[in-house]
């Protein structure tokens, strides 16, 4: 549904974006993770049609880019980074007016259909400038999808909303992941991007690397496995060191943090172990690492 | 045409909950009426003022005055001044919307989901001219017809035929309309190339400028304004509004207004 081929954009001087190149499957949230300035929002640009790339080729649900740019903003939805909403205008209006521009044919139908999805129906004669933050930015993202596109483009869609907006946005990108659209989620919320992203990409200029997030712990760190044990922990080390599969045992607390290679089929053998030399095991869990530990490592 | 339309009704229902703009297209027109209709009943039918001192060789308009009254030459010199401030009402109206037209909604951050729709350059600038031209021509027509009405009542019969001298009817009515082309279209140029809507309103204002020079300049009987002029002016108004109109789509670099535009 996007496929970018060495994509590039410079301005003047200034490497924006560098020989990017991913490959996102329709019905797929594909996360875009990256710090200020990785080149995040110029991505979006490019792949919206507002802004040409300087060299490089990409199609977007099916059109080029460069040669079908009309084509291209018929069929995507863009959230921008700020709502943009007309705000002397009431909320009716503002979808009202974007529908025809997007050439819907059923304007009043397809206006009414996602003010009442969004909760803002009751709302839809007031000036959207009027509204709460979080409001705006579901009134904006209403906007983006009145001609139903396959492919909607979320430019930090939850950023600066309260803890309940943020939320309510989320549920509403998860609702609309089922209905089978391509999301492509630009991000800082490291949490929203793992919950809500079958895949993730990182971008500081250069593409980082591109996995789902447990692929991504696993590319690097090695998985490690916690026992939480109710007598001393550290005279049970020499015994589970040996064992296969097992690269390090550590004592810290009452706990044995074990790296293991493969847990799925290595646990059982040390936990058969722990139990018939007499420790007082109380649970097993595995050690996650944040998506935060992993996106901080990548971007140092 | 649709999304023309659609810009169009857009500008016109923002701009018009705007107190500031609504009163500048109001107001205007009001004042460029009250103007000659209050100088016209103070001075009267200009029975009582010396002999020689309206005369069109006192005015400095001699081809004015041939075969009239003075009473009448006086009379029809404020017809000659006044009217041709019509001509710079249906300038000075729109300059506010149309600057205000692309520099504002980038101020508003509204521009950029615009420009993801599939509008063209075109559509998008011919929304926002006619946006600002249709208000500004329509009010500029009615207050000269409410202008002649009012005038009608206070001329002699000998100087209301100059209320409808070709040549004000063609100003009015033809250069006019290709004049607010004309600043709309700078206007809109301006506005495409600056950040600030206050910068780009008063570069727009530099169109008014040769206006008020020629209406200075037939005051004070330096040129006079006639048909052949009138006409000339027409015809180089609407050659440069062609070339303005090109070089408006040309100039308006998406890419420039998004990244470069703080």
């Amino acid at each position: 549904m996007i496929e970018t081929t060495n994509i590039t954009k410079k301005f003047d001087e200034h490497l924006a974006v560098a020989d990017l190149n991913l490959q996102i499957p329709a019905g797929e949230v594909f996360g875009f993770l990256g710090p200020n300035g990785a080149g995040k929002t110029t991505t979006v640009r490019m792949l919206t049609s507002l802004i040409a790339p300087t060299s490089g080729t990409a199609t977007v649900a099916g059109y080029r880019i460069g040669e079908e740019d009309q084509e291209i903003r018929r069929h995507v939805g863009i959230l921008t980074e700020t709502p943009g909403l007309y705000d002397r205008l009431s909320a009716e209006r503002n979808l009202a007016i974007y529908a025809r521009l997007y050439e819907v044919k059923a304007v009043e139908e397809q206006v009414e259909k996602y003010l009442r999805m969004l909760g803002l129906w009751e709302r839809r004669q007031d000036a959207a400038g009027t509204f709460s933050k979080g409001m705006k930015q579901k009134l904006a993202i209403a906007r983006s999808l009145l001609h139903e596109p396959r492919v909607l483009f979320l430019d930090e869609p939850t950023a600066g909303l309260d803890p309940e907006a943020s939320r309510l946005v989320r549920e509403f990108i998860q609702e609309l992941r089922r209905e089978g659209r391509t999301i492509f989620l630009t991000t800082h919320n490291l949490d929203e991007a793992e919950r809500l992203c079958d895949r993730i990409a990182v971008i500081n200029r250069h593409l980082l690397v591109v996995d789902t997030p447990s692929g991504l712990r696993r590319r690097l760190y090695d998985r490690q496995v916690v026992f939480h044990l109710g007598d001393e922990p550290a005279r049970y080390v020499p015994l589970l060191e040996p064992l296969p599969g097992v690269r390090r045992v550590q004592a810290v607390d009452n706990k044995l943090v074990a790296t293991i290679e493969e847990p799925e089929d290595q646990n059982p053998a040390l936990i058969r172990t722990l139990v018939e030399a007499g420790a007082e095991l109380q649970f097993v869990g595995e050690l996650r690492h944040s998506l935060e530990d992993i996106y901080l490592e990548l971007v140092k | 045409m649709d999304k023309i339309r659609t810009i169009i009704s857009k500008e016109w229902a923002e701009v018009f909950k705007n107190r500031i703009v609504l009163f500048s297209v109001a107001f205007m027109p009001l004042i460029f009426i009250a103007l000659p209709v209050i100088t016209m009943a103070t001075t009267g039918s200009f029975a009582d003022v010396p002999e020689g001192e309206f005369s069109g060789a006192e005015l400095g308009v001699e081809g004015l005055c041939e075969g009239l009254s003075e009473a009448a030459c006086g009379q029809v010199y404020i017809i000659n001044l006044y009217t041709l401030m019509f001509m710079i009402l249906p300038v000075a109206i729109p300059v506010t919307i149309a600057a205000y037209s692309i520099v504002g909604e980038k101020a508003a951050r509204s521009l950029e989901p615009l420009l993801a729709t599939p509008v063209t350059t075109l559509e998008l600038l011919t929304g926002k001219a006619l946006a600002a031209i249709i208000p500004a021509v329509a009010a500029t027509w009615l207050s000269y017809v409410i202008y002649v009405v009012a005038m009608w009542s206070l001329l002699t019969a000998e100087a209301r035929n100059y209320l409808f001298d070709p040549l004000w009817l063609i100003a009015i009515f033809v250069v006019g309309p290709l004049l607010t082309l004309l600043s709309v279209s700078v206007a809109i140029l301006i506005s495409s190339r600056v950040s600030d809507p206050r910068v780009a309103e008063q570069l727009s204002m530099i169109v008014i400028l040769p206006l008020i020079a020629g209406l200075i300049g037939q005051s004070m009987g330096l040129i006079l304004i006639d048909q052949e002029v009138v006409l000339l002016v027409g015809l180089v108004v609407a050659v440069l509004d062609a070339v303005l109109v090109y070089v408006g789509v040309q100039a308006f670099q998406r890419e420039t207004i998004l990244t470069k535009w703080k």
